[in-house]
């Protein structure tokens, strides 16, 4: 007789990024065949569809943006649908990058390459205060969605240097693949996104990066695997399996014995379809600031395992919210903390990675620390509300 | 009737389709419609037309672009992504599988709401399984065309009749359980390799 045994499929939306590195290499590495499970990955073109897609159950799960994942649980402008987070696809990744006239401009003001945000900052605020007192236009900063933490790191950085972010300069979502075109066009002056997308922008000779995000929050989170929490109420199993195959591969993306095979897969048109050359420099923490210049070293730029990097830490769902509350882009209400709180799932990660023999941090919150000395209180997220 | 009109924009980067669809909405009768192609200065353009519904193809990564329109501007009535309410996933889900996506003003009757959904998705659908027809028509032409070289090739080669390079091409297909334009790919290419 003949059998056929077939692994239960799962669906998973992603968006050519370099985070979405785990997704990718628990299928290629064939880590998610050994947990016995099929991955079937659908690349995306924007997170509007991602959202949509996993909504009405065409993705069981997806790559998804960490604020998204809270904004859709609260249902904040669509459909409410609880969302959970079991698992955070990394740490890093992101950076600032600024058009080489207004890097020219930027340097002149003191900000000099590799320099700290805050020297950049400020070399930025002057910029922006002369343009206002010529009656110059403000300056246009792209990003890639407002639920995001590009979003996010990008205005704490410009309100932390004086900089209001909605009345200083104009913030405007372009899709990432876009950025250098628009910059090169001179729509953009900025922009704050994931990579390979910066280094897309440098290596084109029309930006130059200004900072990574790792720099205004060392070790600050990035995506997430976001899925239904019907779902995952109703594939218990299959979930553990999925978030036991993605351990393994952000293990595996760690390792620097593996840089230079994870840049070449990642490369291909079905995944980021990005230079691997590009790829390989942010994965292997190096790059180069401006066009021509030599990579410099990032410390922590590239975190896809360590420092509990997968860990869904509450602490970071609710500094996400803060800065919906801060921008005004929710009104707050005292439910909403446990709805926020309720979206990243650490008991879930536990469940799943505890008969691997993982230790995974006791608490489900930590204080969170800045470039400017502040620091992020889990236990009073919104203290001026 | 009696009822306003409502003012559509069509935000779609294929022409074709946006020229289904506003046909479509024309014979529904809605006549306030402005198909838009382009991303730039859309702000501007959804300021001045102030649209009641708002229709962008999925395939389009400037969803993303619109949403944070929506987001952040004051000067237009804020639209939200289709229904809200529960009880509509069926229809977004039925919209998402067509590959439009739709926003409304607040405030709006569902009813005719629905009505003007159900016309879009029932157009991309249309629009879908054209694409499809062509894409199998191109397909057939293709393949048409490699399984007369590979014919042209064995006749040369082989001093075959036409009926007997045709019947060799079937008796290798069935024999390899493979399809005969396979096969003829195969021959037009390995002639190519040793030419």
């Amino acid at each position: 007789m003949n059998r056929i045994v077939t692994r239960p499929k799962i669906t998973i939306g992603f968006i050519p990024l370099l985070d979405c590195a785990p997704i990718v290499v628990a299928l290629e590495q064939g880590f998610a065949a050994r947990e016995g499970i099929d991955l079937i990955l659908v690349r995306e073109t924007s997170w509007a569809n991602i959202r949509d897609r996993l909504i009405v159950g065409h993705f069981d799960a997806a790559h998804l943006l960490g604020p998204m994942a809270v904004a859709t649980t609260l249902g904040v402008g669509h459909l409410q649908v609880p969302i959970v987070a079991p698992f955070a696809l990394g740490l890093g990744g992101n950076a600032i990058t600024v058009s080489t006239s207004l890097w020219e401009q930027m340097a002149r003001r003191g900000a000099t390459p590799g320099a700290n945000p805050r020297v950049q900052g400020q070399a930025l605020a002057r910029v922006v205060a002369e343009r206002a007192s010529a009656g110059s236009p403000p300056l246009t900063f792209g990003m890639v969605y407002p639920f995001s933490c590009h979003n996010y790191e990008l205005r704490y950085w410009l309100a932390a240097v004086g900089v209001d972010p909605d009345r200083d300069v104009r913030l405007v979502v372009i899709p990432p693949p876009y950025l250098a075109d628009s910059m090169r066009a001179g729509q953009l002056d900025g922009f704050c996104v994931g990579e390979p997308w910066n280094s897309v922008a440098v290596q084109a000779g029309v930006g130059t990066i200004v900072t990574p995000t790792t720099a205004i929050w060392p070790l600050s989170p990035e995506k997430v695997l976001g899925c239904r929490a019907s779902w995952a109420d109703a594939n218990g199993a299959r979930l553990d399996a999925l978030i036991r195959s993605l351990h393994h591969a952000s293990v595996w993306c760690q390792d620097t014995a593996n840089h230079a095979e994870l840049a070449h897969l990642l490369a291909a048109p079905r995944y980021v379809d990005a230079p691997a050359e590009l790829l390989l420099n942010a994965i292997s923490n190096r790059l180069p600031l401006h066009k021509g210049a030599a990579p410099v070293a990032l410390e922590n730029f590239y975190v896809p395992a360590s420092h509990h990097a997968a860990f869904p830490w509450v602490s970071h769902a609710l500094w996400f919210y803060a800065q919906m509350v801060r921008w005004r882009q929710v009104e707050p209400q005292q439910t909403h903390l446990s709805s926020v709180a309720g979206t990243y799932r650490p008991d879930l990660y536990r469940r799943a990675l505890r008969p691997l023999g993982i230790t995974s941090p006791a608490e489900d919150v930590k204080p969170e620390r800045f470039f400017d000395e502040a620091a992020f209180d889990p236990s009073r997220p919104c203290p001026d509300s | 009737m009696g009822e306003p009109s409502l003012r559509i924009l069509l935000v779609d980067q294929n022409a074709a389709r946006a020229a289904i669809l506003e046909e479509g909405l024309r014979e529904a009768g809605h006549n306030d419609i402005t198909v838009v192609r382009e991303m730039h200065g859309l702000l501007r353009r959804i300021v001045d037309l102030d649209p009641d519904v708002i229709f962008i193809d999925l395939e389009n990564p400037n969803r993303d672009v619109l949403e944070q329109m929506f987001q952040v501007s004051r000067s237009v009535r804020r639209p939200i992504a289709m229904f809200v309410d529960q009880a509509d996933t069926e229809t977004i889900r039925a919209a998402i599988e067509s590959g439009v996506g739709a926003y409304v003003v607040d405030g709006l009757q569902k009813a005719r709401v629905k009505t003007i959904l159900d016309t879009a998705v029932s157009h991309f659908n249309a629009f879908n399984r054209l694409r499809d027809e062509l894409e199998r028509a191109n397909q057939q032409l293709e393949e048409r065309k490699i399984i007369e070289r590979a014919k042209g090739l064995l006749m040369k080669e082989r001093g075959l009749s036409e009926e007997d390079a045709y019947g060799l091409l079937r008796t290798a297909a069935m024999n390899e359980n493979r399809r005969v334009a396979d096969v003829a790919r195969s021959i037009v290419s390995l002639v190519r390799l040793l030419k």
